[in-house]
């Protein structure tokens, strides 16, 4: 179980790598949202499924942890692409261009 | 990780630090969980991440209404250039 926990926690680091470095990288508001909405959520998920694998061989009382932890996960993944999509269409609302290749 | 996020904050334009701040806060939550186990306290610190997980919600979204109603910001005219209105 330790081993399933450790596997989970760095695939999570490694997308949390992979949307650091796009939202750093990418050159527009909209890719960067794009970065930033699947990246975040995905890898916020599977750490936190590490971390019931991690906390579940430890005795008495984790499956109250588990099931808090499995709620956070059920918010993070209503809530995030919710604001991820309101953010865009502020974006969208506030005039921002798409970048273009040949525009600079 | 989160110091690299750091920099984000200082990018173009005001959406692109409210994209930041938000990635900043589902960050929190997993070093909240992080530091949860580290120090062998996880019944606390879960509840606190929970609650750093509606508020990273609700003030994504009501920023997000903030800023959708200003005109004055116009993001496209420093997205080239780096500067900071």
């Amino acid at each position: 179980m330790d081993i399933l926990a450790g596997i989970l926690i760095s695939t999570g680091l490694i997308f949390f790598l992979g949307t650091t470095i796009g939202l750093l990288r990418f050159p527009d508001f909209y890719s960067r949202m794009h970065a930033a909405g699947k990246g975040d959520t995905l890898s916020t998920v599977v750490i936190l499924l590490g971390c019931i694998c991690l906390i579940s061989t430890q005795g008495d009382l984790s499956w109250i942890l588990g099931l808090k932890i499995l709620l956070i996960i059920n918010f993070i993944f209503i809530g995030s692409p919710t604001a991820t999509h309101a953010m865009m269409d502020a974006g969208n609302k506030a005039g921002a261009k798409p970048w273009k290749k040949d525009a600079d | 990780m989160l110091l690299v996020l750091v920099l984000a904050i200082k990018g173009p334009t005001v959406i692109d630090r409210l994209v930041a701040v938000n990635v900043i806060g589902t960050k929190s939550i997993v070093l909240l969980l992080f530091a949860g186990i580290l120090f062998g306290q996880l019944d606390m610190f879960v509840d606190i991440a929970l609650g750093y997980g509606l508020l990273n919600y609700i003030v994504s979204i009501a920023a997000s209404r903030y800023y959708q109603h200003r005109k004055c910001l116009e993001p496209e005219h420093t997205i080239g250039k780096g500067e900071v209105s």
